[in-house]
């Protein structure tokens, strides 16, 4: 081949700019699990995205077709198991719903200090993974210190870090043990503080902003119109959280408790504490929207497990009674959605009179908030694929169920 | 708008393509024809006083008894049910469809039996629709991508049905 050119225009069209499929996953450390996608791109431009799912497929609803409802409870950690207990109360809430129960006074107050502790920790997770995601290590390790403190506490209270199983149809397993509340309070005196540190570290450092502001910009239309849940939603400034405006059986659980939701309205974020400035570049429904809503829903979980303890040491009743396992069930069916760390999780449980549920459907919130990747990162860099994926906080337990 | 209400209201605008309701379940539903589905779900989602902008989930149910003689009490003939959960962003209220489909189309096992898609209506479809598809073995008509999502694309038989059979092996995996 010869190395001079006669015509110096003809070296353009040896150039290839071909589009490319370039596979990301499934076992690609930033995809938060098995996730695949295939992205189709030119250069470093990505015209269109298509994830992959079902690496994680456990047949959790066939499953649960041939257990009692008490008996799937451990099936639900292994769903979000970064959220165990908030999975559990969500089946819970189905299945009384069913049974039209009401746990007792003190049983419901023990329920929302678990599920806000849970928030906190996943959304720690969600927190840390994140700037990993986008390369830096260190907040991960400050993320696991505080989050190692909560499963401490949650392995006090029923001997499991990570699939609790605790919450469960009727009430708790058992009741929060001795001393258990000062810790609690101890612990939360001690974090509070420390998030100052994590919005140092993230949420206005400059090299963070640049790769989430005005990233993956989502439109509320958008967002109802791809039924995203949670974070995702509310980052979009969409005013919707199932915990003032589900249904009774759950927003009852909250009552008595003052709180806000945590969305941007009339151009600001609620200012009941002090919270880092939103930076000029960043534009709603963006990446760094999202995370932001995740951090103040952090403080805003932590105000509700201290109203939820001084709730609880003047509660009556008990923690409730776990249903026999061999109950039957009234014929019927329920659909409930509850609002789960990364958005509305809903069960659907079809019940023909016997003690096993006919149906038992999971909707989870991750699937619907995943489906909306592909719009999100068409026209985006290569580069920001992990940002925008990451920004969603997906786990592929619950999407692959 | 209460439940009764709606169901005159739609009664009055659709007629027959209504097929049934239940109000007195704990979550009242109200049946729609395979054949009024897309027309009464744009409806619900353009009519202001409604707006059902938000669609939940879409799933089914496989009503059938593997067991002759609990097949011989039951009180229904065996079908699938799909169910839509909507609900409104603008008036946080909520509603759920069903629709009956038989189990296989003109009685031919195998055949899937059609429904229209709603996912021009509601993006959420076209995820819940491809699970529906892939776990219950039912066909959406003008779907723009109706494949297997959580099972392998070469996976034989549609799980959550209640006569599905495990396979033997999958690709030299010994399954059972």
């Amino acid at each position: 081949m010869s190395t001079t050119i006669d015509d110096p225009r003809v070296i353009e069209f040896d150039v290839r700019t071909d589009e490319m499929l370039v596979n990301m996953g499934p076992q690609h450390p930033s995809t938060h699990g098995v996730l695949r996608l295939v992205l189709r791109t030119d250069g470093e431009v990505v015209s269109e995205v298509t994830p992959h799912i079902g690496y994680l497929h456990r047949c959790a609803e066939k499953i649960g077709e041939n257990l009692t409802p008490r008996q799937w409870i451990p099936y639900t950690d292994r769903m979000d198991y970064l959220a165990g207990m908030n999975m559990n109360l969500g089946w819970s809430l189905t299945v009384e719903k069913l049974l039209q129960y009401e746990p007792p006074e003190k049983g419901r107050h023990l329920r929302v200090i678990i599920t806000e502790l849970g928030r906190i920790a996943s959304h720690l997770v969600g927190m840390g993974a994140y700037g990993l995601d986008l390369g830096s290590f260190s907040p991960f390790l400050y993320a696991f210190r505080e989050r190692e403190k909560i499963l401490d506490l949650f392995e006090e209270v029923c001997g499991a870090r990570l699939t609790y199983s605790y919450l469960t149809v009727g009430g708790a397993t058992a009741d929060l043990p001795a001393g258990w509340l000062q810790k609690c309070a101890k612990f939360l005196d001690q974090f509070e503080p420390i998030i100052a540190e994590y919005h140092t570290l993230l949420t206005s450092n400059a090299i963070f902003i640049k790769r989430t502001a005005g990233i993956g910009v989502m439109s509320p239309a958008m967002a109802i119109d791809y039924g995203t849940s949670g974070p995702v939603l509310r980052g979009s400034g969409v005013d919707h959280d199932l915990r003032r405006d589900g249904e009774e059986i759950y927003t009852s659980m909250y009552e008595g408790y003052a709180f806000e939701v945590i969305v941007e309205k009339d151009g600001h974020y609620p200012r009941d504490h002090q919270y880092p400035t939103v930076p000029q570049e960043a534009v709603l429904g963006d990446c760094w929207h999202r995370f932001y809503v995740r951090m103040l829903e952090v403080m805003q979980s932590i105000d509700l497990v201290r109203q939820g303890i001084e709730h609880y040491r003047t509660a009556t009743g008990s923690h409730g009674q776990p249903l026999k396992l061999n109950q039957k069930l009234p014929p019927g069916e329920v659909y409930l959605e509850t609002e789960a760390p990364r958005g509305q999780m809903g069960f659907y449980l079809v019940s023909d009179g016997g003690t096993i549920p006919w149906r038992a459907r999971a909707r989870s919130s991750c699937f619907c908030n995943l489906a909306v990747t592909g719009p999100l990162c068409a026209g985006c860099l290569i580069a920001d694929v992990p940002a925008v994926v990451g920004s969603l906080d997906i786990v592929m337990g619950e999407i692959d169920r | 708008m209460s439940e009764p209400a709606l169901l005159t209201q739609l009664q009055q605008k659709f007629g027959d393509k209504i097929a049934g309701s239940n109000l007195e379940n704990i979550d009242p539903w109200i049946e729609i024809t395979p054949a009024g589905i897309v027309e009464v779900c744009q409806h619900l989602r353009q009519e202001p006083s409604l707006a059902m902008d938000y669609l939940n989930s879409i799933t089914a149910v496989d009503y059938l008894h593997t067991d002759e003689k609990k097949a011989a009490r039951a009180n229904w003939q065996p079908h699938l049910e799909v169910v839509y959960h909507l609900s409104s962003m603008r008036h946080k209220h909520s509603l759920v469809l069903k629709v009956h489909l038989p189990r296989w189309q003109d009685d031919q096992v195998g055949q899937l039996p059609p429904l229209p898609s709603v996912s021009h209506i509601w993006s959420t479809a076209n995820w819940h629709e491809r699970e529906v598809y892939d776990l219950l073995g039912i066909q959406f008509t003008g779907h723009p991508d109706l494949r297997r999502i959580l099972c392998p694309e070469d996976w034989i038989g549609h799980p959550l049905r209640k006569d599905y059979q495990m396979p033997q092996e999958y690709h030299g995996i010994r399954a059972k």
